[in-house]
């Protein structure tokens, strides 16, 4: 079913993509940014979808740790790795959009400092799933649980700093120009989200299955065998 | 007493009684505590006196680093003499034992707090004093959190490889909200007109954080300590 | 029975956290008063102010590459990676297989 579905939505996604930079062009400029506003399109959408994968990360991971479905931790680091992905395009685009805005790479911004504190939780994460060693995924879903429960905490500290970030009332009052290329934006990068976290939930099922594989054969008495 | 509490008592006067025999950990926290002040002192002390705000974030910065020794190695002597596995065999709530290292861990913090404070009062000229009950409460709320948080973790990564560096990767990250809420709520006090208000919010924010972590221990231990 | 119970007061956790967070929210307005104003909506012009064009378009084909390059190096990455898996996989059935 979901190897069916995964063709299809890769193909549409890909159109997609190529179609973005001529809506993004034919956008209209704004005002006071100028023609680096344009960042903002890609710039949105990647961040969207590290909140969102952050989100699925941390359930999948809560669902792992209570109901002890090892589904849902491939689901999880899946999410995680793609929230570090989607993240770290956002913290490039970021500073470089800023350097023309504000007239710096980076400010302590509120939700530049939520984004960078989430981004370094799932990366960690990701280093403890590398590193850990066996046994390591159910810590790395406690992480994930904990990560998630403290991005209240980040936003509202830090809120407290400054806040000069353009805030989301942007979106509802853009032009249908704008509108348009950042909706087209936010679909392309949906899709290929969804194409790659089905890619990358089977890869951690394949690995799986080649460890059991492994493991049967050595239960046989099986010849030793070269890991890589 | 209810069992869950006699549980968490013992397991706390266990670890208090090892440490009370060696003094371990008690004085090689507290000199890597004072250690760091000093260091940041280095950094942070120009013409004889300190850059404004640096007396709260140097407290902290040393509180966190102190107490990251501390768990990493608070765990490490469990690990030793397989005394964790031990304690997650016995027939007792498992909660009621995380609930016991955190309040060991919390009492060894606060016994090096008792000595950093002072000297972070007397090296920066700090007003450390004179709130002394707003004072003593952010810094016993942020120790309770950045506690909570740790000995969770500290506990699960007993089993991991590299758990000396994993710690503080994993750790900082989730405790910068207290780091905040301690540094800011505690330069309010130091300022020369003290914000009070702002060091409530901040108070405030402490409990809540607290709250929310404890719980979310409580919940996770059984799991994530189950083989 | 006792999950569910669990996942409740979970879900009632973070909705008093998002509404508390909110709160402090408005409150946090009343204090960054001093800070440059936020935007609230993005005002489209037909022409580009001409000091405005040079400056911006390298950091924009910047920013546009960097994500085309992270996204599609990530997703070679997956597929190589599964390749490599799979691969082994029916080397490895294989052997199961002529035993």
């Amino acid at each position: 079913m979901t190897r069916r579905l995964f063709g299809p939505l890769i193909a549409v996604a890909t159109l997609l993509f190529a179609g973005a930079p001529v809506l993004i062009a034919w956008a209209p400029y704004e005002s006071t940014m100028g023609l680096v506003q344009k960042i903002f399109y890609f710039h949105v959408a990647s961040w969207v979808m590290m909140f969102l994968s952050a989100f699925v990360c941390g359930v999948a991971s809560a669902v792992f740790l209570f109901k002890g479905r090892v589904a849902a931790d491939r689901v999880a680091a899946a999410a995680a790795e793609l929230a570090v992905i989607f993240g770290l395009i956002g913290l490039v685009t970021g500073p470089l959009w800023a350097r023309k805005a504000w007239g710096v790479w980076w400010q302590w911004d509120a939700r530049l400092t939520m984004a960078l504190v989430l981004w370094m939780i799932f990366t960690a994460y990701l280093l403890l799933r590398e590193y850990g060693g066996s046994g390591s995924e159910k810590l790395a879903a406690g992480v994930a649980l904990f990560g998630l429960a403290n991005v209240p905490f980040v936003y509202w500290s830090v809120n407290v700093w400054r806040t000069i970030h353009p805030t989301t009332n942007v979106v509802p009052t853009l032009v249908p120009g704008m509108a348009g290329a950042l909706w087209w934006s936010l679909v392309a990068f949906l899709l290929l989200y969804t194409a790659a976290m089905m890619a990358r939930v089977r890869l951690e099922g394949q690995r799986a299955a080649l460890d059991q594989l492994y493991r049967d054969l050595d239960d046989w008495g099986g010849q030793p065998h070269n890991e890589g | 007493m209810s069992r869950f509490a006699q549980v968490a008592w013992l397991v706390m006067r266990k670890d208090l009684t090892v440490e009370a025999r060696s003094r371990e950990l008690l004085l090689t926290t507290l000199f890597f505590a004072v250690s760091t002040v000093l260091v940041f002192a280095f950094g942070f002390v120009r013409d004889g006196r300190a850059v404004e705000d640096a007396a709260a974030g140097i407290l902290w910065i040393a509180i966190a680093f102190a107490g990251t020794l501390a768990l990493g190695r608070t765990f490490e002597r469990e690990r030793y003499h397989d005394v964790l596995h031990a304690l997650l065999l016995a027939p007792v709530d498992r909660p009621a034992i995380y609930v016991g290292k955190l309040l060991g861990i919390v009492a060894l913090l606060a016994a090096v707090e008792a000595v950093v404070v002072p000297l972070v009062a007397l090296l920066f000229q700090a007003g450390l004093f004179r709130y002394p009950l707003r004072a003593a409460a952010l810094l016993g709320l942020g120790t309770i959190g950045f506690a909570a948080v740790g000995t969770l973790f500290a506990a699960m990564l007993v089993r991991a490889r590299s758990r000396d560096v994993l710690l503080p990767v994993l750790l900082y990250p989730i405790t910068i909200p207290v780091i905040i809420a301690g540094v800011r709520g505690t330069a309010a006090l130091l300022q020369p007109e003290p914000d009070l208000a702002m060091a409530g919010a901040w108070t405030g924010m402490l409990v809540f954080f607290d709250v929310v972590f404890i719980t979310l221990s409580l919940w996770t231990f059984e799991p994530v300590m189950t083989e | 029975m006792q999950m569910r119970r669990r996942m409740l007061i979970l879900t009632l956790t973070i909705v008093t956290t998002c509404v508390t967070v909110a709160g402090g929210e408005v409150r946090g307005a009343g204090w960054s008063a001093a800070q440059p104003a936020q935007q609230d909506e993005f005002v489209p012009i037909d022409e580009l102010p001409p000091e405005d064009q040079l400056p911006a378009a390298p950091l924009l084909v910047a920013a546009y590459a960097f994500a085309w390059v992270a996204i599609f190096g990530y997703l070679w990455s997956i597929w190589r990676r599964l390749t490599k898996v799979e691969q082994e996989l029916a080397e490895l059935a294989r052997r199961a297989a002529e035993r």
